[in-house]
């Protein structure tokens, strides 16, 4: 007898479902493609719009530049740690790009090019690693999260935003920002699933720089791609090329649409590569090798949109020196901030704990204030 | 003698669970910032049924049956606190809350502090609690000590009816994350009350001596309250005078009255489910020792739970701090060296 011979193996045996069970979508349109999708050195960059690829350009050399500038600051001890996003900036950029003012960003640790390209001052976006305070803005105001730590937990924060603003009929779309490592924590899941079951207006985009710390992909997942990922929760999966920065923002933008317009969440996976080490505490030599690296290099965001421009005449010498430009004066302006010591008074550590101050803080503030007195005396002694 | 004449309010015999649901209905209809969410708290109305009707009333928006996943069911309510609504969260049952601490512990705790005041999170997290019913595993635990040891936690447990809408209400209206936990042993527990108007009571931070006496205090909180209460009045045949002070909010934490009480009595017992290494009795009579200890006729002494998990229903008679444990207890205080 073989397996198919075997009663109840056959599909005549099997009784049909009744209706619930049945899938309730037809799984295809959310699949990714097979390929990451690119426009930049395709017929499809025939139709970029120049104005938005010259911004797009600026943005990238600039934040090239404060990648570089962060990584320094790090070097002279003013940052305490710097995560870079040498290779990745394409990402960091399109997503604050795609997003309206009433919108939300949800950076994680590593995004805070991200918060810059949304317009927040540089050493704003650096005191949670400078080791000042956590978050050095009022996250309302600039409507960008404080940058999380805790790997994925800020993905259902902003399903959760969004969906308080759909509830109160405002037009605000909230993207998430999250690592390939992170996709592997359970918040990820629950955030996916709400954010599908909600039809919250929300976009995850998830930049797969290949490592988590030193662990790559392969052994985080054995999905095909991380995009497959959205197919389970009910929303679409876009694989994207994560270097070029045009399909970035086409990609972006389509998924912002579709969660502004009632069409429910995207997940897009960014295929991209974290060119320096995890952080300047971190010694990537020891899990992987140059030839990897310096093929990456050869598929940098900043080159492959200056090669397609000039090509197309779109971009000469002056454009980008006036880019170099822009991006040294921001440069020497976050050096500037960085250099001005930050005046913390250790009284704060008891302000912000609890709407109004419990008797157990007020007595160990005092405290605390006694010891400060006691040492501003000693030293007022000149002994 | 004279009589005053009072028009009486209304009241008649309800539920702990019915206040808690009264709390939340009125805490809906008066602000539409507020959310119900939960598993099951829409058309179930909640496993022991305190959200029932709230779906029907307020409609599904207001009070959500969301997936089966706490650290979505929190960390969703953190996004939402943060756009200006007032979430008001249920947690199944105790244990069922540990998948959500990495978001109450990362990120409800700190918010507000970590955007320097910019972003408060009025959360309400319901937790129905402690043992009693004879649940099985995982439906008993005391989880109160993991709260209280997390700074930018207020942590509140009603014993009473009227407490439980007061402190309700005042939890919803907190600009704090509350963790208001539920003794789930007492939802039933009854008391004349008036829900159309019901008694003001006083605020989160404030304990109340439920009892007056002079020759000890018996400090407690939620479920325990009537088991020290039952107590107190067994202890009069052995001749002692008990006064009981139920804390009703564990962070903060009213020293003062529980000071006041143990200067009055000279000797001090601490009386709760939850295990006592580490557990909140240990922080009570540290701090006891500290404020009163010229007053102390005796040491500090503590009646909890084991320190072991949860137990089985048929044995967890044994585990809890019943009468008898209590009364023996509270005759070691005649300290002689
Ligand atoms: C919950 C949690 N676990 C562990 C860590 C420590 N950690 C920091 S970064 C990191 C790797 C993250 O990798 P990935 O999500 O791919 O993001 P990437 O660093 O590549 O941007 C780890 C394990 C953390 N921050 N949070």
């Amino acid at each position: 007898m073989t397996v198919q011979e075997l009663p109840g193996a056959g599909a005549s045996h099997r009784s049909t479902p009744p209706p619930a069970w049945r899938p309730r979508t037809d799984a295809a349109p959310l699949l990714p493609d097979p390929e990451p999708y690119r426009v930049l050195g395709t017929p499809a960059a025939d139709r970029l719009d120049p104005e938005l690829m010259r911004r797009c350009y600026a943005e990238l050399v600039r934040g090239r530049r404060y990648n570089a500038q962060a990584t320094a600051l790090t070097r002279q001890g003013r940052l305490a740690v710097y995560p870079s996003t040498v290779g990745q900036e394409a990402c960091e950029i399109a997503a604050a790009m795609v997003l309206e003012e009433q919108d939300w960003l949800f950076p994680s640790y590593r995004d805070t090019l991200a918060a810059v390209a949304r317009g927040l001052d540089p050493v704003e976006a650096l005191t949670l690693l400078r080791g000042d305070w956590h978050t050095g803005y009022d996250p309302r105001e600039r409507r960008i999260a404080p940058l999380s730590t805790p790997l994925a937990t800020q993905l259902p924060h902003a399903v959760g935003l969004a969906h308080a603003a759909r509830l109160r009929g405002d037009d605000v779309v909230a993207l998430a920002m999250v690592g390939d490592g992170g996709t592997s924590e359970g918040d990820f899941h629950e955030a996916m699933n709400f954010a599908a079951v909600w039809q919250a207006p929300v976009v995850f985009l998830v930049q797969n720089n290949g490592f988590a710390i030193s662990v790559p992909l392969a052994k985080q997942t054995a999905a095909p791609t991380l995009a497959h990922k959205a197919v389970g929760y009910g929303m679409p999966g876009r694989l994207v090329d994560g270097n070029d920065i045009a399909a970035m923002h086409e990609v972006l933008s389509e998924a912002v649409r579709r969660a502004r317009s009632g069409g429910g969440p995207t997940m897009i996976e960014a295929v991209t590569y974290r060119i320096e080490a995890h952080t300047n505490a971190d010694d990537a030599t020891r899990y992987r090798g140059d030839a990897e690296v310096e093929a990456w290099k050869a598929h940098d965001p900043i080159e492959l949109l200056e090669r397609e421009l000039t090509a197309r005449g779109l971009l000469d010498e002056a454009g980008i020196q006036d880019a170099k430009d822009a991006a040294e004066a921001m440069a020497a302006a976050l050096r500037d901030g960085m250099n001005a010591e930050p005046v913390l008074d250790p009284m704060d550590l008891f302000a912000h704990v609890y709407a109004e101050q419990t008797d157990r803080l007020r007595e160990q503030a005092a405290m605390l204030r006694a010891e400060l007195d006691a040492a501003e005396h000693e030293e007022g002694d000149g002994s | 003698m004279t009589t005053v004449a009072v028009k009486p309010a209304i009241t008649k015999p309800a539920t702990m669970a019915q206040a808690l649901n009264r709390a939340m209905r009125d805490a809906m209809a008066e602000d539409p910032a507020v959310h119900v969410m939960g598993e099951d708290v829409g058309a179930l109305g909640g496993v022991f049924r305190i959200t029932d009707g709230l779906a029907k009333e307020f409609g599904e928006d207001r009070c959500t049956d969301t997936p089966l996943a706490e650290a979505g069911i929190l960390g969703a309510a953190v996004g939402m606190a943060m756009y200006g609504l007032r979430p008001v969260v249920e947690m199944q049952f105790d244990a069922f809350a540990y998948p959500a601490f990495e978001q109450l512990i990362s990120h409800v705790a700190k918010m507000r502090n970590r955007t320097r005041g910019a972003m408060p999170l009025p959360i309400t997290i319901r937790v129905p609690y402690g043992g009693g019913i004879g649940g099985v595993e995982h439906h008993c635990d005391s989880s109160e000590a993991y709260y209280v040891a997390t700074p930018g936690l207020t942590v509140v447990t009603p014993a009473t009816v009227e407490d439980a809408y007061g402190l309700l209400r005042a939890s919803i209206a907190s600009d704090d994350p509350v963790i208001f936990l539920e003794p789930k042993r007492l939802y039933w527990s009854k008391a004349d009350w008036s829900p159309e108007a019901p008694a003001a009571v006083p605020g989160i931070g404030k304990a109340l001596v439920r009892r007056t006496g002079t020759s000890a205090t018996l400090i407690t909180y939620g479920p325990s309250l009537p088991v020290c209460l039952e107590a107190a009045e067994a202890a009069r045949e052995e001749g002692w005078d008990l006064e009981v002070v139920d804390l009703r909010s564990l962070v903060p934490f009213d020293e003062e009255t529980v000071v006041a009480s143990v200067r009055r009595t000279g000797r001090a017992v601490v009386v709760h489910e939850s295990g006592g290494f580490g557990g909140p009795g240990a922080e009570i009579a540290a701090r006891i020792t500290e404020r009163c200890f010229h007053h102390l006729e005796a040491p500090v002494l503590r009646v909890t739970g084991f320190d072991i998990p949860y137990p089985p229903p048929m044995l967890e008679k044994h585990h809890l701090p019943g009468v008898d444990r209590i009364l023996d207890t509270v005759a070691r205080l005649q300290w002689e060296n």
